[in-house]
C-alpha cells in the first residue's frame, strides 16, 4: 500500500508541509518494500484550482492513504471520491507521522477547511 | 455621449458623482457596472422595474461517451475538472466558462449548460433610466454581466453615465471600453493619489480623454491635486468635504434633486465635459 505525504523538501529527514495542495513535493512511501519516492507537486504554483489538481495527482500516484496536517474542501472531495483515506499528521517530522500511521496511531482528518481561494 | 466614472480605490465617491451627473442631465441612462457591490439603485429607487437573468456556460458530461482520455482535465488551466474512478468530476464554482473542455474532447462527451450568475435590473427614476448589474456572491467573474449592461445601454440613445467598479483591472477596462470620456474621482490622501495614478495610467493606455474630480477637499494638503498640477491633468471640479453632502447621501437622497446649488455644480461638470469633447 502506498502512503502520500506533502513535504517541504525532497528529503525523508525533513518536515511535513503545512499545506497540502500548495506543498512543493509529495513523498510516496511504499509500505510493501519501504521504498521512498519524491515527486514535484505540479499543482503548487497553480493560480487557482490547486486543490483539485493536487487531488488528481494523489489519485494518479496510486496512493491509498494521504497523511496531511490540513486539506481544503475541493481537494478532500476529489480524494475521498477515489476512496483514499485522509489522516491528520502529528508534529513536523515526516518520519514520526509515518511511523505513527503504521502503528495505527493517527486519527482520520475530518476538519476540512473551505480553502484559501484567491488569498495567497 | 458616454461618460465613465472611475477611481483606483473604493469609497472615493464614484457612485456619488455618477448618480448626481446622471440626475443633473435633462434625461440620461445610469449604468451601475460595480456588479459586486451595486449601490446606485439605493439612491435612484427605480420604478417599473424589469429583471433578466444572466447566465454563463458550464460543462456537463455524457458519461456513456467518455472514454477517459482526460484531455479535458489536462487542458483546463483553472483545474475545474478531475477524473476519479472512471468518472469526470466538474467543479462548477472553479469553471471560468472558456468552453475549452468541450472543444478538446475527442468523443464530444462534454456538452454545455446554462448557469445563472446574476441579474440585470432596469427601471426608471424620474429623468434617469437606471441599469444595475447584480453578481451572485462567490461567482468567479462579473464580466458577462458588465457586457450585458453595456450592450443594453448601447440600445438607448441618451447621455450615458457609467459607474465603474473600483480598481483598474479587467472589469474596469470593460466598463470604460465604450466611453467617450473618463472622469477620475480622487480623494486627498496619499493612498488616494496612488490609486489615482493607477487609473490615470489605465485611461492613457486606452487613449481616452479624461479629467479629474477632486472629492472630499478640505483645508489641508491635497496630494491628489499636486499630482494633477505636476502633470497638467485637467481638474474639472473640487467637491468640498461637506457635512450636508454626507447627510443627504447617507439618507439615500440625491444631491441635485435636493438642492439647487448641487444641481448647478453637477450641470457645470456635464457642460464642461461636453465642451472638452468638442474642442
Amino acid at each position: 500500500m502506498k502512503i502520500l505525504v506533502p513535504v517541504d523538501n525532497p528529503i525523508f529527514e525533513g518536515n511535513v508541509c503545512v499545506s497540502f495542495a500548495r506543498a512543493p513535493y509529495f513523498l510516496i512511501y511504499d509500505e510493501a518494500n519501504q521504498e521512498k519516492k519524491f515527486i514535484k507537486n505540479s499543482a503548487a504554483d497553480s493560480q487557482g484550482g490547486a486543490g483539485i489538481k493536487a487531488g488528481q495527482l494523489v489519485i494518479d500516484s496510486g496512493a491509498s492513504v494521504l497523511l496531511t496536517p490540513r486539506i481544503g474542501e475541493n481537494a478532500a472531495q476529489v480524494i475521498k471520491s477515489a476512496g483514499i483515506k485522509i489522516y491528520k499528521t502529528i508534529g513536523e517530522s515526516i518520519e514520526k507521522s509515518l511511523q505513527a500511521y503504521l502503528n495505527n496511531e493517527l486519527a482520520e482528518l475530518d476538519d476540512v477547511h473551505p480553502g484559501f481561494h484567491g488569498h495567497h | 455621449m458616454k461618460i465613465a466614472v472611475l477611481s483606483g480605490k473604493g469609497g472615493t465617491g464614484k457612485t456619488l458623482m455618477a448618480v448626481n451627473l446622471a440626475s443633473a442631465a435633462l434625461t440620461s441612462v445610469y449604468v451601475d457596472c460595480d456588479v459586486e457591490e451595486p449601490n446606485g439603485h439605493l439612491f435612484f429607487k427605480p420604478q417599473q422595474k424589469s429583471e433578466r437573468t444572466i447566465t454563463v456556460k458550464i460543462p456537463y458530461v455524457l458519461t456513456n461517451l467518455c472514454d477517459g482520455s482526460r484531455r479535458c482535465v489536462d487542458f483546463c488551466r483553472f483545474h475545474a475538472l478531475a477524473y476519479v474512478n472512471n468518472k469526470l468530476m466538474v467543479f462548477e464554482d472553479i469553471c471560468h466558462s472558456c468552453g475549452g473542455c468541450s472543444l478538446v474532447c475527442p468523443n464530444h462527451a462534454i456538452k454545455e449548460k446554462d448557469k445563472a450568475i446574476g441579474i440585470i435590473s432596469r427601471g426608471l427614476s424620474e429623468n434617469v433610466e437606471v441599469l444595475s448589474g447584480f453578481l451572485n456572491p462567490g461567482e468567479v467573474s462579473g464580466m458577462p454581466i458588465i457586457k450585458g449592461l453595456l450592450d443594453e445601454a448601447r440600445q438607448i440613445d441618451k447621455l450615458t453615465i457609467i459607474d465603474c467598479p473600483p480598481g483598474s483591472a479587467c472589469p474596469v477596462m470593460e466598463s470604460i471600453r465604450d466611453a467617450d470620456f473618463c472622469l477620475l474621482v480622487a480623494e486627498p490622501t496619499i493612498f488616494g493619489t496612488h490609486n489615482l495614478n493607477m487609473v490615470h495610467e489605465l485611461v492613457n493606455v486606452f487613449n481616452k480623454p479624461f479629467a479629474v474630480i477632486l472629492n472630499k477637499c478640505g483645508n489641508g494638503e491635497n496630494p491628489a491635486k499636486t499630482y494633477c498640477l505636476e502633470r497638467n491633468i485637467p481638474i474639472i471640479a473640487e467637491i468640498p468635504y461637506d457635512q450636508q453632502i454626507a447627510d443627504i447621501s447617507s439618507n439615500g437622497h440625491i444631491l441635485v434633486r435636493e438642492n439647487n446649488t448641487y444641481h448647478k455644480l453637477f450641470s457645470t461638470i456635464l457642460f464642461d465635459v461636453q465642451a472638452r469633447l468638442k474642442s
